[in-house]
Protein backbone atom coordinates (compact mmCIF):
# COMPACT_ATOMS: atom_id res chain seq x y z
CA UNK A 1 0.00 0.00 0.00
CA UNK A 2 1.59 3.20 -1.09
CA UNK A 3 0.48 6.45 -0.61
CA UNK A 4 0.07 8.78 -3.90
CA UNK A 5 2.79 10.76 -3.23
CA UNK A 6 5.25 8.05 -2.60
CA UNK A 7 4.29 6.70 -6.11
CA UNK A 8 5.46 9.54 -7.65
CA UNK A 9 8.70 9.30 -6.08
CA UNK A 10 8.72 5.55 -6.46
CA UNK A 11 8.62 6.20 -10.49
CA UNK A 12 11.27 8.55 -10.44
CA UNK A 13 13.48 6.33 -8.20
CA UNK A 14 12.71 3.67 -10.94
CA UNK A 15 13.84 6.11 -13.72
CA UNK A 16 16.93 6.61 -11.46
CA UNK A 17 17.46 2.85 -11.23
CA UNK A 18 17.19 2.74 -15.24
CA UNK A 19 19.62 5.06 -15.70
CA UNK A 20 21.76 3.33 -13.28
CA UNK A 21 21.34 0.00 -15.43
CA UNK A 22 21.98 1.58 -18.14
CA UNK A 23 25.30 2.83 -17.23
CA UNK A 24 26.35 -0.30 -16.13
CA UNK A 25 25.35 -1.98 -18.86
CA UNK A 26 27.36 0.26 -21.26
CA UNK A 27 30.01 -0.06 -18.71
CA UNK A 28 29.61 -3.72 -19.50
CA UNK A 29 29.91 -3.30 -23.11
CA UNK A 30 32.77 -1.09 -22.81
CA UNK A 31 34.45 -4.23 -21.02
CA UNK A 32 34.24 -5.68 -24.40
CA UNK A 33 36.34 -3.37 -26.23
CA UNK A 34 39.81 -2.72 -25.09
CA UNK A 35 39.95 0.82 -26.65
CA UNK A 36 38.38 1.73 -22.46
CA UNK A 37 41.27 -0.04 -20.69
CA UNK A 38 43.88 1.24 -22.99
CA UNK A 39 42.29 4.53 -23.63
CA UNK A 40 45.24 6.89 -22.90
CA UNK A 41 43.30 9.69 -20.83
CA UNK A 42 41.99 7.02 -18.72
CA UNK A 43 45.18 5.27 -18.12
CA UNK A 44 46.84 8.77 -16.91
CA UNK A 45 44.69 8.26 -14.36
CA UNK A 46 45.13 4.36 -14.08
CA UNK A 47 48.40 5.33 -13.53
CA UNK A 48 48.35 7.72 -10.23
CA UNK A 49 48.16 4.18 -8.40
CA UNK A 50 51.38 3.97 -9.40
CA UNK A 51 52.91 6.55 -7.89
CA UNK A 52 50.98 6.43 -4.94
CA UNK A 53 52.22 2.68 -4.54
CA UNK A 54 56.00 3.42 -4.50
CA UNK A 55 55.65 6.50 -2.54
CA UNK A 56 54.00 4.24 0.23
CA UNK A 57 56.04 1.63 -0.24
CA UNK A 58 59.31 3.77 0.01
CA UNK A 59 57.47 5.64 3.24
CA UNK A 60 56.94 1.97 5.30
CA UNK A 61 60.26 0.15 4.02
CA UNK A 62 62.74 0.68 6.19
CA UNK A 63 65.95 1.73 3.62
CA UNK A 64 67.95 -1.18 4.64
CA UNK A 65 65.35 -3.08 5.82
CA UNK A 66 66.27 -6.93 4.15
CA UNK A 67 64.25 -9.14 1.90
CA UNK A 68 63.81 -12.37 3.78
CA UNK A 69 66.32 -15.25 2.85
CA UNK A 70 65.99 -18.87 3.25
CA UNK A 71 67.84 -21.95 3.68
CA UNK A 72 69.90 -24.26 1.40
CA UNK A 73 66.81 -26.74 1.73
CA UNK A 74 64.54 -24.11 0.08
CA UNK A 75 66.58 -24.03 -3.43
CA UNK A 76 64.48 -24.69 -6.38
CA UNK A 77 65.52 -27.98 -7.72
CA UNK A 78 64.22 -26.42 -10.88
CA UNK A 79 64.76 -22.32 -11.33
CA UNK A 80 62.85 -21.09 -14.10
CA UNK A 81 64.87 -19.37 -16.84
CA UNK A 82 62.74 -16.37 -18.06
CA UNK A 83 62.88 -13.86 -20.93
CA UNK A 84 65.93 -14.35 -22.75
CA UNK A 85 67.89 -17.36 -22.23
CA UNK A 86 70.61 -17.27 -25.14
CA UNK A 87 71.08 -14.11 -26.27
CA UNK A 88 71.81 -13.99 -30.43
CA UNK A 89 74.00 -10.45 -30.22
CA UNK A 90 77.19 -11.10 -32.42
CA UNK A 91 79.06 -9.41 -29.57
CA UNK A 92 77.91 -11.69 -27.11
CA UNK A 93 78.67 -15.00 -27.93
CA UNK A 94 82.30 -14.03 -28.87
CA UNK A 95 82.51 -12.94 -25.36
CA UNK A 96 80.35 -16.49 -24.38
CA UNK A 97 82.59 -18.35 -26.60
CA UNK A 98 85.73 -17.39 -24.40
CA UNK A 99 84.33 -17.77 -21.01
CA UNK A 100 83.70 -14.46 -20.54
CA UNK A 101 87.43 -13.65 -19.91
CA UNK A 102 87.61 -11.06 -22.34
CA UNK A 103 84.10 -9.05 -21.18
CA UNK A 104 84.21 -5.81 -19.16
CA UNK A 105 81.71 -3.92 -17.31
CA UNK A 106 81.93 -0.67 -18.28
CA UNK A 107 80.59 2.02 -15.61
CA UNK A 108 80.25 5.33 -16.50
CA UNK A 109 77.83 8.27 -16.75
CA UNK A 110 77.52 10.82 -13.69
CA UNK A 111 80.52 9.39 -11.55
CA UNK A 112 83.97 10.37 -10.81
CA UNK A 113 85.80 8.23 -12.33
CA UNK A 114 84.67 6.14 -15.00
CA UNK A 115 85.71 2.53 -14.85
CA UNK A 116 85.58 -0.72 -16.57
CA UNK A 117 85.67 -4.11 -14.50
CA UNK A 118 86.42 -7.27 -15.51
CA UNK A 119 84.60 -10.49 -13.88
CA UNK A 120 87.89 -11.06 -11.62
CA UNK A 121 87.83 -7.18 -10.85
CA UNK A 122 84.00 -7.99 -9.51
CA UNK A 123 85.03 -11.21 -8.11
CA UNK A 124 87.87 -9.43 -5.98
CA UNK A 125 85.36 -7.25 -4.36
CA UNK A 126 83.65 -7.80 -1.03
CA UNK A 127 81.12 -10.69 -1.94
CA UNK A 128 77.55 -11.29 -0.77
CA UNK A 129 75.96 -14.38 -1.17
CA UNK A 130 71.88 -14.83 -0.56
CA UNK A 131 69.46 -17.13 -0.90
CA UNK A 132 66.24 -15.22 -1.78
CA UNK A 133 63.10 -15.48 -3.50
CA UNK A 134 62.78 -14.59 -7.16
CA UNK A 135 58.80 -13.51 -8.08
CA UNK A 136 57.99 -13.49 -11.65
CA UNK A 137 55.27 -10.49 -12.90
CA UNK A 138 53.44 -13.65 -14.24
CA UNK A 139 53.00 -14.81 -10.27
CA UNK A 140 55.52 -17.94 -10.03
CA UNK A 141 58.24 -17.95 -7.36
CA UNK A 142 61.41 -19.66 -6.98
CA UNK A 143 64.13 -19.60 -4.88
CA UNK A 144 68.12 -19.33 -5.24
CA UNK A 145 71.50 -18.58 -4.14
CA UNK A 146 72.96 -15.78 -5.29
CA UNK A 147 76.59 -14.42 -4.87
CA UNK A 148 78.44 -11.49 -6.09
CA UNK A 149 79.40 -7.71 -5.59
CA UNK A 150 77.14 -5.51 -4.01
CA UNK A 151 76.16 -2.90 -6.71
CA UNK A 152 77.46 0.00 -3.31
CA UNK A 153 80.96 -1.76 -3.70
CA UNK A 154 81.65 -0.52 -7.25
CA UNK A 155 79.44 2.83 -7.12
CA UNK A 156 81.44 3.92 -4.09
CA UNK A 157 84.60 3.06 -6.14
CA UNK A 158 83.56 4.77 -9.35
CA UNK A 159 81.92 7.87 -7.23
CA UNK A 160 78.48 8.90 -7.52
CA UNK A 161 77.86 12.31 -9.10
CA UNK A 162 75.99 14.44 -6.60
CA UNK A 163 73.28 15.05 -9.82
CA UNK A 164 72.77 11.40 -10.08
CA UNK A 165 69.41 10.28 -9.56
CA UNK A 166 69.18 6.47 -11.26
CA UNK A 167 71.59 3.83 -11.94
CA UNK A 168 70.87 2.47 -15.78
CA UNK A 169 72.05 -1.00 -16.41
CA UNK A 170 72.68 -1.96 -20.52
CA UNK A 171 72.27 -5.60 -21.57
CA UNK A 172 73.09 -7.70 -24.21
CA UNK A 173 70.11 -9.31 -25.06
CA UNK A 174 67.52 -7.86 -27.26
CA UNK A 175 63.90 -8.09 -27.75
CA UNK A 176 61.45 -7.93 -30.21
CA UNK A 177 57.66 -7.43 -29.26
CA UNK A 178 57.80 -8.66 -25.87
CA UNK A 179 59.88 -11.61 -27.63
CA UNK A 180 63.42 -12.46 -26.47
CA UNK A 181 65.86 -12.35 -29.79
CA UNK A 182 67.33 -15.96 -28.74
CA UNK A 183 69.75 -18.30 -30.72
CA UNK A 184 67.75 -21.70 -31.81
CA UNK A 185 69.67 -24.72 -30.24
CA UNK A 186 71.86 -25.20 -33.63
CA UNK A 187 72.61 -21.86 -34.53
CA UNK A 188 75.53 -20.67 -34.53
CA UNK A 189 74.74 -16.74 -34.33
CA UNK A 190 72.23 -14.28 -35.33
CA UNK A 191 72.65 -12.89 -38.85
CA UNK A 192 71.48 -9.77 -37.53
CA UNK A 193 70.38 -8.74 -33.78
CA UNK A 194 66.95 -6.91 -34.60
CA UNK A 195 64.38 -5.59 -31.96
CA UNK A 196 65.33 -3.17 -28.42
CA UNK A 197 67.76 -3.51 -26.67
CA UNK A 198 66.89 -5.17 -22.91
CA UNK A 199 67.84 -2.32 -20.56
CA UNK A 200 66.85 -1.74 -16.76
CA UNK A 201 66.73 1.46 -13.95
CA UNK A 202 66.60 1.85 -10.68
CA UNK A 203 67.05 4.36 -7.95
CA UNK A 204 69.52 4.78 -5.23
CA UNK A 205 67.68 3.70 -2.56
CA UNK A 206 67.62 0.14 -4.12
CA UNK A 207 71.04 0.73 -5.74
CA UNK A 208 72.87 1.07 -2.09
CA UNK A 209 70.03 -1.66 -0.62
CA UNK A 210 72.58 -4.17 0.90
CA UNK A 211 71.03 -7.17 -1.33
CA UNK A 212 71.35 -5.43 -4.65
CA UNK A 213 73.88 -7.39 -5.79
CA UNK A 214 75.66 -7.87 -9.59
CA UNK A 215 75.78 -11.23 -9.70
CA UNK A 216 77.52 -13.87 -11.03
CA UNK A 217 77.00 -17.06 -9.30
CA UNK A 218 73.58 -18.99 -8.62
CA UNK A 219 73.36 -21.88 -6.33
CA UNK A 220 77.25 -21.73 -6.24
CA UNK A 221 78.32 -21.90 -9.93
CA UNK A 222 79.08 -19.13 -12.37
CA UNK A 223 76.08 -17.97 -13.91
CA UNK A 224 74.90 -20.24 -16.90
CA UNK A 225 73.81 -18.41 -20.01
CA UNK A 226 70.14 -18.54 -19.38
CA UNK A 227 70.45 -16.90 -15.84
CA UNK A 228 72.54 -13.74 -17.51
CA UNK A 229 76.22 -14.85 -18.02
CA UNK A 230 78.48 -13.45 -16.95
CA UNK A 231 77.09 -10.87 -14.58
CA UNK A 232 73.46 -9.82 -13.96
CA UNK A 233 71.36 -7.92 -11.28
CA UNK A 234 69.81 -9.10 -7.78
CA UNK A 235 67.32 -6.66 -6.16
CA UNK A 236 65.96 -8.17 -2.89
CA UNK A 237 62.29 -6.22 -3.08
CA UNK A 238 61.49 -6.23 -6.27
CA UNK A 239 59.93 -8.41 -9.16
CA UNK A 240 61.61 -10.57 -11.30
CA UNK A 241 61.84 -8.06 -15.13
CA UNK A 242 64.01 -5.17 -12.92
CA UNK A 243 66.82 -7.86 -12.44
CA UNK A 244 68.77 -7.03 -15.72
CA UNK A 245 70.53 -10.33 -17.35
CA UNK A 246 73.80 -10.11 -19.29
CA UNK A 247 74.51 -6.68 -17.78
CA UNK A 248 77.27 -4.96 -20.25
CA UNK A 249 77.30 -1.94 -18.93
CA UNK A 250 76.27 0.64 -15.77
CA UNK A 251 75.34 4.05 -16.49
CA UNK A 252 74.50 6.79 -13.75
CA UNK A 253 71.98 9.29 -14.69
CA UNK A 254 70.06 12.10 -14.11
CA UNK A 255 67.25 11.24 -16.32
CA UNK A 256 66.22 8.00 -17.76
CA UNK A 257 64.05 10.07 -20.57
CA UNK A 258 67.00 9.11 -23.55
CA UNK A 259 66.91 5.19 -23.37
CA UNK A 260 64.33 3.90 -25.05
CA UNK A 261 60.60 4.68 -24.87
CA UNK A 262 61.71 7.03 -22.08
CA UNK A 263 59.93 4.66 -19.02
CA UNK A 264 63.15 3.30 -17.78
CA UNK A 265 63.56 0.11 -18.84
CA UNK A 266 62.55 -2.28 -21.76
CA UNK A 267 58.87 -3.75 -19.87
CA UNK A 268 58.44 0.03 -18.56
CA UNK A 269 58.52 0.69 -22.25
CA UNK A 270 55.92 -1.73 -23.20
CA UNK A 271 53.99 -0.80 -20.20
CA UNK A 272 54.77 -2.42 -16.81
CA UNK A 273 55.31 -0.33 -13.61
CA UNK A 274 58.75 1.13 -13.39
CA UNK A 275 58.27 0.81 -9.75
CA UNK A 276 57.70 -3.27 -9.43
CA UNK A 277 57.65 -3.69 -5.82
CA UNK A 278 54.51 -4.87 -5.68
CA UNK B 1 16.89 2.44 11.45
CA UNK B 2 14.44 5.25 12.92
CA UNK B 3 10.99 4.80 11.79
CA UNK B 4 10.26 7.81 9.53
CA UNK B 5 6.60 7.26 7.89
CA UNK B 6 3.63 4.87 8.92
CA UNK B 7 1.38 4.30 5.80
CA UNK B 8 -2.43 3.69 5.82
CA UNK B 9 -1.53 0.16 6.17
CA UNK B 10 -0.74 -0.61 9.92
CA UNK B 11 1.32 -3.53 8.52
CA UNK B 12 4.16 -1.11 6.02
CA UNK B 13 6.34 0.55 7.71
CA UNK B 14 9.35 2.95 6.25
CA UNK B 15 12.05 2.81 8.04
CA UNK B 16 15.50 4.52 6.93
CA UNK B 17 17.90 1.35 6.25
CA UNK B 18 21.36 2.06 5.33
CA UNK B 19 22.96 5.46 5.86
CA UNK B 20 24.54 7.82 3.22
CA UNK B 21 28.25 6.26 3.75
CA UNK B 22 26.95 2.86 4.03
CA UNK B 23 25.55 3.22 0.59
CA UNK B 24 27.93 4.94 -0.88
CA UNK B 25 30.91 3.02 0.51
CA UNK B 26 28.37 0.16 -1.07
CA UNK B 27 28.67 0.44 -4.56
CA UNK B 28 32.03 2.35 -5.03
CA UNK B 29 32.77 -1.74 -3.58
CA UNK B 30 30.57 -2.94 -6.11
CA UNK B 31 32.81 -1.20 -9.04
CA UNK B 32 35.85 -1.94 -7.60
CA UNK B 33 35.29 -5.45 -7.05
CA UNK B 34 34.32 -6.01 -10.73
CA UNK B 35 37.30 -4.28 -11.68
CA UNK B 36 39.63 -6.27 -9.61
CA UNK B 37 38.07 -9.31 -10.24
CA UNK B 38 38.36 -9.15 -13.76
CA UNK B 39 41.89 -7.55 -13.95
CA UNK B 40 42.83 -10.61 -11.25
CA UNK B 41 41.77 -13.07 -13.97
CA UNK B 42 43.98 -10.88 -16.19
CA UNK B 43 47.33 -11.40 -13.77
CA UNK B 44 45.98 -14.50 -13.55
CA UNK B 45 45.99 -15.76 -16.83
CA UNK B 46 49.95 -14.75 -17.36
CA UNK B 47 50.68 -17.87 -15.29
CA UNK B 48 47.34 -19.49 -14.69
CA UNK B 49 48.83 -22.47 -12.28
CA UNK B 50 48.52 -21.93 -8.19
CA UNK B 51 50.86 -23.90 -5.86
CA UNK B 52 51.58 -23.94 -2.07
CA UNK B 53 54.37 -23.06 -0.03
CA UNK B 54 56.79 -20.41 -0.64
CA UNK B 55 57.94 -21.17 -4.25
CA UNK B 56 56.62 -22.76 -7.88
CA UNK B 57 56.48 -26.53 -8.00
CA UNK B 58 56.38 -26.34 -11.75
CA UNK B 59 56.01 -29.74 -12.10
CA UNK B 60 52.90 -30.27 -9.33
CA UNK B 61 50.46 -27.11 -9.05
CA UNK B 62 47.57 -28.10 -7.51
CA UNK B 63 45.32 -26.35 -10.26
CA UNK B 64 46.55 -25.25 -13.78
CA UNK B 65 44.21 -24.48 -16.51
CA UNK B 66 46.11 -25.79 -19.59
CA UNK B 67 45.62 -26.28 -23.40
CA UNK B 68 45.32 -30.70 -23.99
CA UNK B 69 48.98 -32.02 -25.21
CA UNK B 70 47.08 -34.22 -28.07
CA UNK B 71 44.22 -31.48 -28.98
CA UNK B 72 45.55 -28.25 -28.78
CA UNK B 73 41.93 -27.06 -29.10
CA UNK B 74 40.56 -28.81 -26.19
CA UNK B 75 41.23 -26.78 -22.85
CA UNK B 76 42.10 -29.13 -19.60
CA UNK B 77 41.54 -27.80 -15.60
CA UNK B 78 43.52 -29.99 -13.79
CA UNK B 79 42.94 -29.92 -9.99
CA UNK B 80 44.81 -32.33 -8.01
CA UNK B 81 46.14 -33.78 -10.84
CA UNK B 82 42.71 -35.09 -11.91
CA UNK B 83 42.07 -33.56 -15.73
CA UNK B 84 38.84 -31.92 -16.50
CA UNK B 85 38.15 -30.67 -20.17
CA UNK B 86 36.94 -26.87 -19.70
CA UNK B 87 37.06 -26.06 -23.36
CA UNK B 88 35.68 -22.66 -23.86
CA UNK B 89 36.33 -21.59 -20.61
CA UNK B 90 39.51 -22.67 -18.86
CA UNK B 91 42.40 -23.70 -20.76
CA UNK B 92 41.42 -22.91 -24.18
CA UNK B 93 38.93 -20.55 -25.33
CA UNK B 94 38.11 -18.71 -27.87
CA UNK B 95 39.72 -15.22 -29.56
CA UNK B 96 38.24 -12.13 -30.70
CA UNK B 97 38.19 -13.64 -34.31
CA UNK B 98 36.49 -17.14 -32.78
CA UNK B 99 39.33 -19.08 -33.15
CA UNK B 100 40.51 -21.36 -30.15
CA UNK B 101 42.91 -19.92 -28.04
CA UNK B 102 45.39 -21.23 -25.30
CA UNK B 103 44.47 -19.15 -22.11
CA UNK B 104 43.61 -19.55 -18.51
CA UNK B 105 40.19 -17.60 -18.65
CA UNK B 106 38.04 -16.37 -21.32
CA UNK B 107 38.23 -12.75 -22.55
CA UNK B 108 34.72 -12.29 -21.62
CA UNK B 109 35.82 -12.32 -17.67
CA UNK B 110 39.11 -10.48 -18.05
CA UNK B 111 39.94 -6.78 -18.05
CA UNK B 112 41.08 -5.71 -20.74
CA UNK B 113 39.70 -8.67 -22.89
CA UNK B 114 43.22 -9.47 -24.66
CA UNK B 115 46.00 -10.91 -23.23
CA UNK B 116 48.01 -7.80 -22.02
CA UNK B 117 49.40 -8.43 -18.02
CA UNK B 118 51.21 -4.76 -18.23
CA UNK B 119 47.24 -3.13 -18.42
CA UNK B 120 45.57 -5.67 -16.31
CA UNK B 121 48.13 -5.37 -13.46
CA UNK B 122 47.57 -0.94 -13.81
CA UNK B 123 44.34 -1.80 -13.36
CA UNK B 124 44.17 -4.14 -10.14
CA UNK B 125 46.47 -1.84 -8.28
CA UNK B 126 44.37 1.19 -8.82
CA UNK B 127 40.89 -0.10 -7.89
CA UNK B 128 42.64 -1.75 -4.97
CA UNK B 129 43.72 1.56 -3.95
CA UNK B 130 40.21 2.64 -4.37
CA UNK B 131 39.11 -0.41 -2.56
CA UNK B 132 40.94 -0.21 0.45
CA UNK B 133 40.73 3.22 1.29
CA UNK B 134 36.76 2.95 0.61
CA UNK B 135 36.92 -0.35 2.62
CA UNK B 136 38.36 1.97 5.82
CA UNK B 137 35.93 4.42 5.31
CA UNK B 138 33.01 1.75 5.70
CA UNK B 139 34.54 -0.10 8.63
CA UNK B 140 35.24 2.62 10.32
CA UNK B 141 31.79 4.66 9.98
CA UNK B 142 30.45 1.00 10.61
CA UNK B 143 32.62 1.20 14.20
CA UNK B 144 31.47 4.62 14.97
CA UNK B 145 27.67 3.89 13.83
CA UNK B 146 27.50 0.76 15.88
CA UNK B 147 26.50 -1.04 12.59
CA UNK B 148 28.84 -3.93 12.29
CA UNK B 149 28.33 -5.07 16.14
CA UNK B 150 24.39 -4.14 15.74
CA UNK B 151 23.45 -5.16 12.43
CA UNK B 152 25.96 -7.44 11.51
CA UNK B 153 27.33 -9.34 14.61
CA UNK B 154 24.94 -12.52 15.08
CA UNK B 155 24.09 -12.66 18.75
CA UNK B 156 23.31 -15.82 20.74
CA UNK B 157 19.67 -15.72 19.69
CA UNK B 158 20.51 -15.59 16.03
CA UNK B 159 22.60 -18.11 16.27
CA UNK B 160 19.77 -20.40 17.93
CA UNK B 161 17.65 -19.13 15.04
CA UNK B 162 19.79 -20.64 12.36
CA UNK B 163 17.46 -23.88 11.49
CA UNK B 164 14.72 -21.88 11.84
CA UNK B 165 16.18 -19.25 8.87
CA UNK B 166 17.32 -22.40 6.57
CA UNK B 167 14.21 -23.79 6.66
CA UNK B 168 12.68 -20.11 5.61
CA UNK B 169 14.98 -19.91 3.14
CA UNK B 170 14.38 -22.99 1.42
CA UNK B 171 10.44 -22.10 1.35
CA UNK B 172 11.83 -18.80 -0.47
CA UNK B 173 10.20 -16.78 2.00
CA UNK B 174 11.48 -13.86 2.57
CA UNK B 175 10.02 -11.82 5.32
CA UNK B 176 10.57 -7.94 4.98
CA UNK B 177 11.78 -7.52 9.08
CA UNK B 178 13.73 -4.70 9.93
CA UNK B 179 16.63 -6.94 11.31
CA UNK B 180 18.76 -8.83 8.74
CA UNK B 181 18.22 -12.52 9.54
CA UNK B 182 21.15 -14.54 10.84
CA UNK B 183 21.90 -16.07 7.36
CA UNK B 184 22.11 -12.54 5.85
CA UNK B 185 24.22 -11.69 9.16
CA UNK B 186 26.58 -14.52 8.57
CA UNK B 187 27.09 -13.91 4.59
CA UNK B 188 27.79 -10.43 5.22
CA UNK B 189 30.42 -10.91 8.35
CA UNK B 190 31.80 -13.75 6.06
CA UNK B 191 32.30 -11.57 2.90
CA UNK B 192 32.87 -7.45 4.34
CA UNK B 193 35.00 -8.75 7.58
CA UNK B 194 36.66 -11.67 6.60
CA UNK B 195 36.95 -12.38 2.54
CA UNK B 196 37.82 -8.93 1.55
CA UNK B 197 40.05 -8.03 4.57
CA UNK B 198 41.77 -11.86 3.10
CA UNK B 199 41.78 -10.66 -0.33
CA UNK B 200 43.71 -7.39 1.24
CA UNK B 201 46.29 -8.87 3.23
CA UNK B 202 46.83 -12.06 0.60
CA UNK B 203 47.69 -9.58 -2.23
CA UNK B 204 49.67 -7.80 0.16
CA UNK B 205 52.03 -10.82 0.57
CA UNK B 206 52.54 -11.33 -2.88
CA UNK B 207 54.02 -8.20 -3.05
CA UNK B 208 58.09 -8.43 -2.54
CA UNK B 209 58.11 -4.83 -1.12
CA UNK B 210 55.71 -5.29 0.91
CA UNK B 211 57.07 -9.01 2.00
CA UNK B 212 60.24 -7.03 3.25
CA UNK B 213 58.61 -4.94 5.34
CA UNK B 214 56.40 -7.07 6.71
CA UNK B 215 57.58 -10.63 6.70
CA UNK B 216 55.17 -12.33 9.00
CA UNK B 217 52.16 -12.10 6.08
CA UNK B 218 54.55 -14.72 4.76
CA UNK B 219 54.34 -16.89 8.23
CA UNK B 220 50.67 -16.18 8.36
CA UNK B 221 49.57 -17.53 5.02
CA UNK B 222 52.61 -19.98 4.11
CA UNK B 223 54.72 -18.18 1.48
CA UNK B 224 54.13 -16.05 -1.46
CA UNK B 225 53.06 -18.87 -3.80
CA UNK B 226 50.14 -20.08 -0.72
CA UNK B 227 49.09 -16.58 -0.58
CA UNK B 228 48.31 -16.31 -4.14
CA UNK B 229 46.29 -19.44 -3.49
CA UNK B 230 44.62 -18.35 -0.75
CA UNK B 231 43.74 -14.81 -2.90
CA UNK B 232 42.56 -17.00 -5.70
CA UNK B 233 40.31 -19.35 -3.70
CA UNK B 234 38.81 -15.89 -1.60
CA UNK B 235 38.07 -14.43 -4.93
CA UNK B 236 36.06 -17.72 -5.84
CA UNK B 237 34.28 -17.21 -2.36
CA UNK B 238 33.50 -13.74 -3.26
CA UNK B 239 32.03 -14.41 -6.87
CA UNK B 240 29.59 -17.25 -4.97
CA UNK B 241 28.97 -14.38 -2.82
CA UNK B 242 28.04 -12.00 -5.19
CA UNK B 243 26.01 -14.64 -7.00
CA UNK B 244 23.86 -15.54 -4.04
CA UNK B 245 23.50 -11.91 -3.18
CA UNK B 246 22.41 -10.53 -6.51
CA UNK B 247 19.91 -13.97 -6.79
CA UNK B 248 18.79 -12.72 -3.31
CA UNK B 249 18.27 -9.31 -4.03
CA UNK B 250 16.18 -10.02 -7.13
CA UNK B 251 13.63 -12.62 -5.42
CA UNK B 252 13.19 -11.13 -2.15
CA UNK B 253 11.76 -8.19 -3.45
CA UNK B 254 14.12 -6.26 -5.96
CA UNK B 255 12.34 -2.81 -5.85
CA UNK B 256 12.51 -2.62 -1.69
CA UNK B 257 16.11 -4.01 -1.75
CA UNK B 258 17.53 -1.74 -4.20
CA UNK B 259 15.93 1.29 -3.29
CA UNK B 260 17.10 0.83 0.29
CA UNK B 261 20.40 0.76 -0.75
CA UNK B 262 20.05 3.79 -2.86
CA UNK B 263 17.78 6.61 -0.95
CA UNK B 264 18.29 4.01 2.24
CA UNK B 265 14.29 3.54 2.41
CA UNK B 266 12.77 0.47 2.97
CA UNK B 267 9.39 -0.94 3.86
CA UNK B 268 9.16 -3.59 6.14
CA UNK B 269 6.06 -5.30 7.48
CA UNK B 270 5.69 -5.06 11.20
CA UNK B 271 5.05 -8.53 13.05
CA UNK B 272 2.15 -9.02 15.17
CA UNK B 273 3.72 -8.43 18.68
CA UNK B 274 4.72 -4.59 17.20
CA UNK B 275 2.62 -2.17 19.30
CA UNK B 276 -0.69 -1.45 17.67
CA UNK B 277 -0.89 1.91 15.41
Amino acid sequence: MIRPAERKLLISRRSLLRLGAIGAGSLLLAGCDDAVSENPRVLAVIDKAEALTYRAQRLILPRDKLAPEYSESDIAPEFRANGSTSPSDQTYRTLASANFVDWLLAVDGLVEKPMTLSLADLRGLPARTQITRHDCVEGWSCIGKWTGAPLSEVLNRAGVKPQAKFVVFHCADRFQDGVPDDLEPGESSAAGSGGAPYYESIDFVDAYHPQTLLAYELNGKPLPIAYGAPLRLRLGRQLGYKMAKYVMRIELVDSFAQFGAGKGGYWEDLGYEWYAGI
Amino acid sequence: MSQVTMDSSPRHVTIRRHGPILRLTHWINALAWVFLLMSGLQIFNAHPALYWGRQSNFAHPFLSMTASDRDPTRGITWIAGHPFDTTGWFGVSNDANGQPNERGFPRFVTWPSEQDLATGRRWHFFFAWLFVINGFAYLLSGIISRHLVRDLWPSWSDIRDIPRSVFEHVRLRFPRERHYNVLQKLAYVSAALIALPLMVLTGLTMSPGMDAAFPWLLEVFGGRQSARSIHFITATFLVLFVFVHVVMVLISGVINNMRSMITGRYVIEEEAHDPPR
